[in-house]
């Protein structure tokens, strides 16, 4: 297996990008990505999209995509794991530079999500749910994270408090991200007092509905070299699977496809949790960031809640989660997430976090957790400076 | 989502009536059926029904509603552990969504439980009562 590098990444705006349509928005990212990483062509592209054809009744993206790039021809396919889709992008494109067969390869993500009412939104996203099962009797992305969170909240004392910490947090590294939705500061008494959307969930516990796109470009240590930009390693990228349908979990407090996926990165890395500085992770909802934190093996079950009340995950803290802004705050165009996360670990290790958002002591190794529906699917990628 | 008269039909065993597999080597029971165990890969079962009964491991009250769910919002949603350890998702009703919690004891009740106006399909299925009701 060869060695892969990122040497370039690009974001579009996020929000709602009334302006912008699915092929603007991707192109815009892709080509600042090609852009910023110095390279003059891709050898393919794998474009993470959880639904095209539900928000907007777009599908077969990847062609279309590629066109409007200005580079018809390439092979390129649209990849799918409901909001990890955009994480499995960046495995498949990292799958096919180790293995040989390409050199430079984009993998980039994105959803046009506001196109549509937000009734059709909330069923687009549903479809990652159980449709027999679940959707069917009234489940929605909402309802099914606060299932999980009654139940975490019953098994191990996590606390509203806790669960505040998360959105309160992000925002405030949200704020001084410039692509971020919501870049504005939230306090523990406004999550707690924002609407209720599904007990023990308030909006603010929620991440948004939004416009955006991700690309990050992936090549060999050779093209990495000679493109004369900042660039760094990945060292591992695991994934997972489990039951999409929430009730036949044996356990609902932990999510075992983040699990499965962190335990294989962390091998094919030759490294553990310990010898991490910082993570993006999957912070659909608030409890998301704590039940994670959890599976990928930082924080014991049910200390993960305590150790963000305390500050531990705060951007000074001993290990900071969602640099970013997180899900939260940057806002979540499901396909294109998980490369957002990409992103945002290639800018930190590269010193390139902007208005003060850079985590302290300049970090060295960090990892992203994507999840796809109520953690039916689950990626992680270890990065390195080089 | 549209629901095809099809699509509703081909539920039908387990929506109407609880039929779960039931795996040989395993002895474990699975709703909805499947072909393979996922334990054992065994692929030698039988049918079951799963008792009506059982108590709330999780729930949560929807408070933001689908359109189709509109007029009843808000209401509670449950995974239930029945008496012989399967567990299954549902919505609750007949009761009072304040007092919803874990532990409570739920019967299982055959109710309506979507009514898809564009094909006319109704769709039935059991949702969870308290116990006492």
């Amino acid at each position: 297996m060869r060695d892969v590098y990122i040497v370039g990444i690009g974001m579009s705006k996020w929000g709602e990008v009334w302006q912008q349509s699915l092929r603007d928005l991707h192109t815009d990212a892709a080509l600042k990505a090609i852009e910023n990483a110095g390279v003059d062509h891709i050898d393919g592209m794998y474009t993470g999209c959880m639904t095209g054809g539900m928000f907007i009744g777009q599908e077969h993206l990847a062609s279309l995509l590629t066109d409007y790039m200005g580079m018809s021809g390439i092979p390129a396919v649209r990849v799918e794991a409901a909001c990890a889709s955009g994480g499995m992008a960046i495995r498949a494109a990292f799958i096919e530079i180790a293995s040989g067969m390409s050199d430079i390869v984009m993998a980039s993500g994105v959803e046009k999500m506001t196109d549509c009412s937000g009734e059709e939104a909330t069923q687009a996203l549903a479809a990652a749910a159980d449709q027999e099962y679940e959707v069917f009797h009234g489940a929605t992305f909402p309802g099914l994270y606060a299932l999980m969170a009654n139940a975490h909240m019953a098994k191990y004392g996590t606390t509203r408090d806790m669960l505040s910490a998360v959105a309160v947090k992000n925002h405030h590294n949200g704020s001084m991200n410039p692509v971020a939705q919501y870049p504005f500061k939230v306090s523990m008494d406004q999550v707690a007092n924002s609407v209720m959307v599904a007990d023990p969930l308030h909006i603010l516990d929620c991440s948004p509905i939004t416009d955006g796109a991700a690309a990050a470009i992936l090549c060999t240590k050779e093209v990495a070299k000679a493109t004369g930009k900042p660039y760094i390693k990945i060292l591992g990228s695991g994934a997972g699977t489990d039951t999409i349908q929430l009730s036949q979990r044996a356990d609902l407090t932990t999510i075992k496809a983040a699990t499965i996926a962190a335990d294989s990165a962390f091998k094919m890395a030759g490294k553990t949790i310990k010898d991490m500085q910082f993570a993006e992770v999957h912070d659909c909802f608030s409890i998301a960031e704590i039940m994670v934190a959890e599976s990928i093996g930082k924080f014991e079950p049910g200390k993960a809640g305590p150790a963000i009340l305390n500050g531990e995950t705060a951007l000074d803290g001993a290990f900071p989660m969602n640099p970013s802004g997180g899900l939260k705050s940057k806002g979540h165009p499901v396909g294109a997430t998980g490369v957002a996360q990409i992103a945002e670990v290639y800018k930190q290790l590269t010193g390139q976090a902007e208005n003060g958002r850079q985590i302290p002591n300049s970090p060295k190794i960090g990892m992203t957790q994507n999840m796809g529906g109520s953690g039916g699917s689950s990626v992680v990628h270890i990065m390195e400076v080089a | 989502m549209t629901m095809f008269s099809s699509r509703n039909w081909r539920e039908y065993p387990q929506r109407y009536r609880r039929e779960a597999s039931k795996f040989t080597k395993s002895g474990k029971v699975y709703f909805p059926k499947r072909l393979v165990d996922p334990e054992t890969g065994d692929r030698e079962q039988e049918t079951v029904v799963l008792p009506d009964t059982g108590k709330i491991v999780t729930y949560t009250v929807v408070r933001i509603a689908p359109a189709q769910w509109g007029d009843e919002g808000p209401y509670a949603l449950a995974i239930v552990e029945l008496e012989d350890g399967t567990k299954v998702f549902g919505q609750m009703t007949d009761c009072n969504i304040d007092e919803v919690k874990i532990g409570l004891e739920v019967r299982l009740e055959f109710r309506r439980v979507q009514s898809e106006a564009a094909h006319g399909v109704l769709s039935y299925a059991h949702k969870f009562v308290p116990k006492w009701y």
